[in-house]
């Protein structure tokens, strides 16, 4: 089998159990909702406060709920001791990197998808807009490729969930920080070319952590 | 034997050298015109905030190297590197606080090398954490060698977010006109020191963890 297909089966697994359990979608949807519920608690109805904190809320919100979905995907793993199975794989590690980061992408992008328009909803903005949905595509490439990579870590040591957190947020700093300052510019209906910048920033998040999260990927879970 | 020779050696180099440094920073450097008699801070803030950084360095390479020959003296003196750097960063941040309240009237500002400073403070927090979490000795000194490499290459990422997102340079307003020639001086003297500091205390923790690793396979203590 070619590395593509060896992922693409460990993908296609996760996307398979999660059908069934629909465990890390459904529960992280209601906690995104009740994030953004908690935010509009704290800053009031006011129509002005609104806009003004808008883009920092959604990425708060898609941050925690980042870490509540990286987080399942590997303690999932480990509960029925599957991460044994998946290691005795005749699969690389990369290949196992490759096919869980893509299976965390694809449920965060569901998440997304679903929370975004009610976001829209809630907060009366116009967040459908292709600017938006790309800084949130990129960005949640970023939140993945090191996120999955340190999901990995943290179940091998002893306080779990409590580690991801820990290691995730100081990292994904620079991402958090372009993402919220895109948005607020996508938001006020800017052009490409001003959001340029922070868009090339994620990229290189992107693409300097997807390549350095694979080749450590292994060390992690080896024994 | 040998060790202990160069230590010497460094430690009275450096004693001269700290010696002298404090001599230019209390008396031979003018007082800057605009910030006044603070700014002499800067002699000592600038070299902490190197070593906090050379600190990092070291761990970065040492940590490649571990994970590559898996040799514990790479782990070693990874981790005496981070013992070092979290000590330096944290007195980075203190002088720094302490040099913003008379010039800026702040304690605390969100400025790009401040808001880099402080997240490097968390990530050699969750360096030393994921190490004492570990189940075992060899997998904490793993996992640590990959949160030293990934924060390494995340730091000038959060530098340059924050820069682009967040202009106020202080810097830049601070020294327009370049540094006098006997500023420079002692700076680099200060700088000298510091350095000469650091390597003596690194030479020390090393020497430290080796003997207690002979203690140990002495006393045959496991772990």
């Amino acid at each position: 089998m070619s590395f593509w297909r060896k992922a693409l089966a460990i993908t296609r697994k996760d996307a398979l159990s999660e059908l069934r359990t629909k465990e890390i979608i459904s529960s992280v949807l209601v906690f995104a909702l009740l994030v953004i519920l908690t935010f509009n608690f704290a800053f009031g109805a006011n129509q002005e406060t609104m806009k003004l904190v808008a883009p920092g809320i959604l990425w708060v919100t898609f941050t925690f709920s980042g870490v509540l979905s990286l987080n399942r995907s590997f303690i999932s793993e480990v509960e029925q001791d599957c991460l044994e199975g998946l290691k005795v794989c005749p699969v690389g590690r990369e290949a196992i990197y490759v096919g869980k980061a893509l299976g965390s992408l694809l449920f965060m992008l569901i998440i997304e998808a679903i929370a975004l328009p009610v976001f829209a909803l809630f907060f009366n903005l116009q967040v459908l807009s292709p600017q938006l949905v790309l800084i949130t595509f990129l960005a949640t490439v970023g939140f993945v490729s090191v996120g999955i990579l340190f999901s990995a870590l943290s179940v091998n040591t002893r306080a779990r969930e409590m580690v991801l957190p820990i290691l995730f947020l100081p990292i994904v700093v620079p991402v958090v920080i372009s993402a919220v300052k895109a948005s607020e510019l996508a938001l006020s209906g800017a052009t490409w070319s001003a959001l340029s910048s922070g868009i090339l920033i994620i990229l290189a998040f992107d693409a300097i952590f997807l390549v350095a999260s694979f080749f450590t990927f292994s060390f992690v879970i080896e024994e | 034997m040998k060790n202990n020779h160069v230590r010497n050696i460094v430690l009275a180099v450096s004693l001269a050298l700290t010696v002298l440094a404090m001599y230019m920073v209390f008396i031979f450097v003018p007082t800057e015109r605009t910030m006044g008699i603070v700014q002499r801070i800067f002699y000592l803030m600038l070299p902490m905030g190197w070593l906090a950084m050379l600190a990092f360095t070291i761990i970065f390479i040492n940590s490649i190297l571990y994970l590559k020959k898996r040799e514990d003296k790479y782990d070693l003196l990874a981790r005496s590197a981070a013992e070092l750097g979290l000590v330096f960063t944290t007195l980075t941040l203190i002088t720094g606080s302490l040099w913003a309240r008379p010039v800026w009237h702040v304690w605390w500002t969100w400025e790009p090398r401040l808001t880099t400073t402080l997240v490097l403070w968390v990530i050699y927090i969750a360096y030393f954490m994921v190490r004492s979490f570990a189940s075992e000795e060899h997998r904490g000194a793993t996992f640590a060698a990959v949160v030293g490499i990934i924060g390494f290459i995340d730091v000038p990422i959060i530098g340059m977010s924050t820069s682009i997102w967040r202009g106020l340079h202080p810097g830049a307003i601070m020294f327009q006109g370049g540094l006098a020639p006997p500023m420079v001086q002692t700076l680099v003297v200060s700088l000298l020191a510091f350095t000469g500091i650091f390597s003596v205390l690194l030479i020390q923790l090393v020497a430290l963890k080796n003997d207690e690793n002979a203690l140990m396979v002495l006393k045959k203590i496991p772990d």
